[in-house]
């Protein structure tokens, strides 16, 4: 399976409550540096900073609108960090699956027992 | 099934939960006897778990192996910290890849739910480089560990 960005630099991306503040916001809609920068106490510079890193990771995207750069969540880089998690979800579910037989039959035999006594 | 939800939380957490339909003495017992354990956390099929050690006590040993059978396989060790039996048990491990990946702190909670048991596993990595190392690619050996070998699951032909 391809997933078409570098999920190491993803994640990483991911770890920063700047950063994730700036996915939840563009999540709303598309928005330029200055509209990201207000709600945080920080300056241009260190909200571009943050972008370039979640840009690198292939989360974030931005369009040319004469001077202005609005920047919005690149679709395939979100998509293809939710599969992923679902695939880690569906490899746990394998052990849990399996524990649910295990479990069946635990209580299974518990029921026998107490109803032999 | 959507029965499991696995999330991050902070900078530092990773948090799953998972119903069962069976009591919380017995999902508490899958998860701290050996006889059980190698039963069902293996990961993909054909992995088996030759040595598993789990002294669920307070300075307890844990010790998990895993081998596909074709000398292929690595390990997990690990310390119990905490317990309070058929309800909580809090440990930390370290996968051997066969370098030891930095320590994960478990905090596992059974808590009855109906007639079955909510279980919580509340991970907690040293920091944030480190969980999105797990996440984005340790996380097929890093988490209770039996999620080997992720590419078994990827690749529909080995299922």
């Amino acid at each position: 399976m391809q997933f078409g960005l570098n999920l190491d630099a993803a994640f990483s991306a991911l770890a920063d409550p700047t950063r994730r503040a700036i996915l939840a916001r563009l999540a709303l809609g598309e928005a330029t540096v200055n509209e990201l920068a207000e709600p945080f106490e920080m300056s241009q510079p260190a909200i571009s900073q943050h972008l370039k890193v979640l840009e690198d990771a292939g989360l974030v995207t931005h369009r040319i609108d004469g001077t202005k750069r609005p920047r919005r969540l690149a679709k395939e880089g979100i998509e293809a960090m939710d599969q992923w998690l679902e695939m880690l979800r569906k490899a746990l579910e394998t052990n849990y699956n399996r524990l649910d037989v295990l479990l069946a039959g635990i209580t299974k035999n518990k029921q026998k027992r107490g109803a032999r006594r | 099934m959507s029965k499991m939800t696995l999330k991050t939380e902070g900078d530092t957490h990773v948090v799953v939960t998972r119903r069962f339909a069976a009591p919380p003495e017995a999902v508490y017992r899958a998860h701290t006897d050996p006889e059980l354990i190698r039963q069902w956390m293996l990961g993909p099929e054909g992995w088996t778990m030759p040595v598993c050690i789990c002294e669920s006590k307070p300075g307890g040993k844990m010790r998990f192996e895993w081998t596909n059978g074709n000398g292929q396989g690595f390990y997990l060790t690990g310390e119990c910290l905490e317990v309070v039996p058929n309800r909580r048990m809090v440990h930390v491990e370290r996968m051997h890849l066969p370098d030891p990946t930095p320590d994960n702190h478990v905090e596992a909670t059974f808590e009855p739910d109906g007639s079955g048991t909510l279980l919580t596993l509340r991970m907690t990595l040293p920091d944030a480089q480190t969980r999105a190392a797990m996440l984005s690619t340790g996380m097929e050996h890093g988490m209770e560990a039996s999620y080997v070998r992720l590419e078994g699951i990827l690749q529909p032909a080995a299922v």
